[in-house]
């Protein structure tokens, strides 16, 4: 073995100590919440509390919702940007990167502070407080999941755009008689499916447990209610905490099989 | 005793040979080629010489020293790489001085020396350039001064012009040559296009499946290949089965048709079958002269390839390709014409059928 | 049939009213999606931050920012930021080696960059919980510190809701970040640079030294920037793991909005902006370096 593949051991060796101390830890702390042996009780105590019932429900509700806000919105933009508009390219790109200017607070901290009250013009009102119902909070709340996704599924639609290229493609469907929507639906889509996939899964692992946006618009999600479980209990959020794990797992498992060992999908700190 | 000398020189890699018995004297000042398709082991023979490869046995010794071992950084000898391999956060005379600066040179003699070579490469006014803003062709010329700015012993060329265009490559491969004569640099030069090795080197070896197939000037290779590979790999070739009717006299059928050759026919006795190497240009057509061998067939095909035009003449089972130099007044033959070519008895080879 | 064809055509060089609004449809609302939610909220806080109660213009706000408070909260955020961003680069700078050019098998590169792509992603309270159930006073790793070597860290000063746990705690989704993305950066030295530069008669270091370090400096530098806006922007972690006891800039923010604990809602909003400049500033930075680095690979 060559010296230089001993370092690589070492760092190797060290780096997986750090990923999996903390699992192991919480995994072997969320079967102690019997004494004296171990045990899935946690586990089943936290899954079948109904509140973790209904808030799993919503917070799945929002990341589907936000999936499909964030695939209609971006997927024809990208197209567009690649086909028609290029010189539109640099400010579309740019747009996309500001999310990571803007996180998740301020965004929020923003967006209660715009729309909080009633928007008015010489006196008329435009646009009534949206945060006054839960419908209108939960479309600021699936709006402001949507941009923190942004990036992520931008880069996978704009990827896959570049890998399978559009423009001859389009011109090829074009040539044998075929319109827009027939483009759209029939070639360009089936041809991202690896794309929306891997946005659409890490858009999910990242809504799911989202904290900061449900949390200050007030909404019964499962992030707010994992925090607060963490306050009046003891192994149950380990428990949760490890189902969480395996759902980033399971997502992130997903896109780096489809995507063949390439994930270049970040999501950043939260 | 030769300034280049590999020995018995063997290299496999998990099982797989890349290099066979690879013997090799190379006189100073001399610049040869390795030819061949990829995969041949010209290009691992090259790196065993830079040093980035070792040899599972032989030896290499250069003006009477072993390398075999050596490591690359001490052996004094430049290489240029396919892909130019200029560092790119370096400008070009930063790139072109590198050697010299590890080498701990004080930056008077570098500066003057990376002068020196810009003239050399007449590329004086992109000194303070970035490898990014220069052409795949200044490029690369980039690369070959920084090879031959640290006055290396022995220059190692590896297929330097395969990533350029056409026009640049010829261009280059004539500049290559000429600073190689002014400098008196013994060169190695892989290629697989036999063209540049012809025109380059002054002896080219021809390797295949890891073996060298011949060893010879440019002249030898292309008139005299020794094997059926060679002549095949190396310019253009009409390859007729044939079968041997009296072998003392060299009296063969083709086709049908009787023809003589006075080439050896080595070990062939009557009846036996052999193959017979032709080239395109030592045909001519509807020309009879004393002793010469004819073939009669039909004109299918004729290819303008631009000084020359190509006609493929279908014998009987056998498709003959044989070219005439292009001119305003040449009386082409028609489609389908009865034609018949004539070739001497001296230009039909007779292959080694391995 | 044929009369419909012309009309679906590609109108790349038609500029009809028709084939203008043709397209822009693909894009408006996109645009429109982006300003209401993205743009016109940052403005608003924009806006808010030079505004007094009665919405008069006034500095007062940007002022109030060099309360010592407030200051402080921003110098706690950017030490834990700067930290997490040293420590996870250097950390996982040296792990990317390990797995491009380090002579790890094949299989070690595919399981750490999976483990990457989860770790990256896994932030927020599950994250908090992980490390309390590990480092906590009652953590795993706690107790197997004060069992195996007699050993506890808590009476040697080590607490998880301070700096430094909170920086460990980072320190989780900010090496996997870095390992993502230095891998492919790592992978860009292509093997003939170290050959030529052996060849030319440089040795080992000074290959690294002269050749590979400066190549990667600035996808280097621009990660480690990203690390540390992406540690500056964190709230949830910090959140959960500490419930707002340290005073880090977005905990504060938090708690202006909970219940305007700044006694100032102008002060709220300029401290937002002056986040926002700060990872605009860090943002910036790195697309920068990216594209330097772009350059020269081309």
């Amino acid at each position: 073995m060559k010296r230089s593949s001993l370092w690589g051991w070492l760092w190797v060796l060290l780096g997986a100590v750090y990923f999996l101390l903390p699992l192991y830890g919480t995994f072997d702390f969320s079967l102690r919440a019997q004494r004296g042996k171990l045990s899935f009780t946690a586990y089943q105590s936290a899954l079948t509390d109904p509140e973790f019932l209904r808030t799993f429900a919503f917070s799945f509700r929002m990341a589907v919702f936000t999936i499909i806000l964030s695939i209609l919105l971006i997927v024809p933009t990208a197209y567009w940007v690649h086909l028609r508009l290029r010189r539109l390219r640099p400010v579309v790109e740019f747009i996309t990167l500001l999310p990571f200017v803007v996180p998740g607070i301020i965004l929020v901290f923003g967006t209660i502070k715009l729309y909080s009250k009633p928007i008015t013009l010489f006196g008329f009102t435009l646009l009534p407080a949206l945060t006054n119902t839960h419908a209108t909070t939960d479309i600021l709340l699936v709006a402001g999941y949507s941009v923190l996704a942004l990036p992520y599924m931008y880069r996978a639609v704009d990827t896959g755009l570049r890998t399978i290229d559009v423009r001859t493609l389009t011109e090829a469907a074009q040539s044998l008689g075929a319109g827009w929507g027939t483009i759209l639906w029939r070639i360009i889509l089936p041809n991202l499916r690896t794309a929306l996939l891997s946005g659409a899964l890490i858009t999910f692992a990242t809504v799911i447990g989202e904290l900061t946006l449900a949390t200050f618009l007030a909404r019964p999600a499962f992030g707010p209610y994992l925090a607060l479980l963490g306050n009046h209990k003891t192994y149950e959020p380990s428990a949760l905490a490890i189902i969480s794990f395996v759902i980033t797992w399971a997502a992130m498992g997903v896109i780096q099989y489809i995507s063949r060992g390439n994930p270049s999908q970040i999501a950043g700190g939260r | 005793m030769a300034f280049l000398e590999l020995t018995h020189i063997n290299k496999t890699f998990n099982q797989t040979t890349a290099v066979h018995d690879f013997n090799l004297a190379i006189e100073g000042g001399e610049f040869v080629s390795f030819l061949g398709p990829s995969g041949c082991g010209k290009t691992t023979t090259l790196r065993m010489v830079a040093g980035f490869e070792q040899p599972t046995s032989g030896r290499i010794v250069m003006d009477g020293v072993e390398i075999t071992n050596t490591a690359p950084n001490q052996r004094n000898i430049g290489m240029v790489f396919q892909s130019y391999a200029l560092f790119p956060n370096m400008k070009v005379a930063d790139n072109i001085g590198f050697g010299l600066m590890v080498a701990g040179k004080p930056s008077s003699e570098i500066k003057k020396r990376v002068a020196e070579m810009l003239s050399l490469i007449k590329l004086e006014q992109l000194g303070d350039r970035y490898p990014f803003q220069l052409s795949g062709g200044q490029q690369q010329r980039v690369a070959l001064a920084r090879a031959l700015a640290i006055r290396p012993q022995l220059l190692l060329l590896d297929e330097p012009l395969s990533a350029l265009d056409a026009k640049i490559r010829v261009s280059l491969r004539n500049e290559i040559r000429a600073i190689q004569r002014q400098l008196g640099i013994t060169t190695i030069y892989v290629t697989h296009d036999q063209e540049e090795a012809l025109s380059l080197s002054d002896r080219v070896v021809v390797m295949n499946h890891s073996l060298i197939e011949q060893v010879g000037t440019p002249f030898e290779i292309y008139n005299f290949p020794k094997t059926a590979f060679v002549a095949s790999f190396v310019g253009t070739l009409n390859s007729l089965p044939a079968e041997v009717l009296d072998a003392a006299t060299g009296l063969l059928r083709v086709d049908g048709q009787e023809i003589h050759t006075t080439q050896p026919l080595k070990a062939a006795k009557n009846g036996d079958k052999i193959t017979l190497a032709l080239r395109p240009e030592l045909f001519r057509l509807n020309r009879t002269a004393v002793g010469e061998n004819q073939l009669s067939g039909r004109v299918e095909n004729i290819l303008f390839l631009g000084a020359i035009v190509r006609i493929q003449v279908r014998l009987r089972e056998t498709l003959l390709a044989m070219d005439t130099f292009n001119n305003p007044h040449l009386a082409l033959p028609s489609l389908g014409e009865e034609v018949t070519v004539s070739f001497s008895p001296e230009a039909c080879l007779v292959l080694d059928t391995k | 049939m044929v009369n419909a064809l012309p009309a679906q055509k590609l109108p790349v060089s038609k500029t009809t009213d028709r084939s203008w609004f043709w397209n822009w449809l693909g894009v408006i609302p996109f645009f429109i999606f982006a300003i209401a939610f993205l743009i016109l909220p940052s403005i608003s806080l924009f806006v808010g931050s030079f505004q007094d109660s009665k919405g008069d213009f006034t500095f007062a706000n940007l002022q109030g920012l060099a309360e010592q408070s407030i200051v402080n909260a921003y110098w706690l955020s950017i030490r834990v930021s700067a930290v997490t961003a040293l420590g996870g680069g250097l950390l996982g700078f040296l792990l990317a080696y390990a797995i491009t050019l380090g002579g790890t098998p094949r299989w070690v590169r595919a399981a750490i960059t999976t483990f990457s792509g989860v770790a990256s992603n896994f932030a927020g309270v599950p994250l908090a919980f992980a490390f309390i159930a590990t480092l906590g006073r009652t953590g795993f790793a706690t107790v197997l510190f004060r069992d195996l070597f007699g050993f506890n860290i808590y009476s040697k000063g080590f607490n998880l809701y301070s700096f430094y746990g909170l920086s460990l705690t980072y320190l989780y989704f900010q090496f996997p970040l870095m390992v993502l993305i230095m891998a492919p950066a790592l992978d860009g030295l292509r093997r003939e640079w170290r050959e030529a530069s052996e060849n030319l008669g440089a040795s080992s270091a000074q290959y690294w030294r002269y050749v590979a370090l400066p190549i990667l400096l600035p996808s280097l530098l621009g990660t480690m920037i990203l690390l540390f806006g992406n540690a500056f922007g964190a709230y949830a972690t910090a959140y959960a793991l500490t419930g707002g006891r340290l005073n880090l800039v977005t905990i504060l923010i938090g708690a202006q909005m909970r219940g305007d604990v700044l006694h100032n809602p102008g002060l709220g909003y300029a401290l937002a902006f002056g986040m926002v400049v700060i990872m605009a500033i860090s943002i910036g930075l790195y697309t920068w370096l990216q594209r330097r680095t772009e350059r020269w690979l081309k």
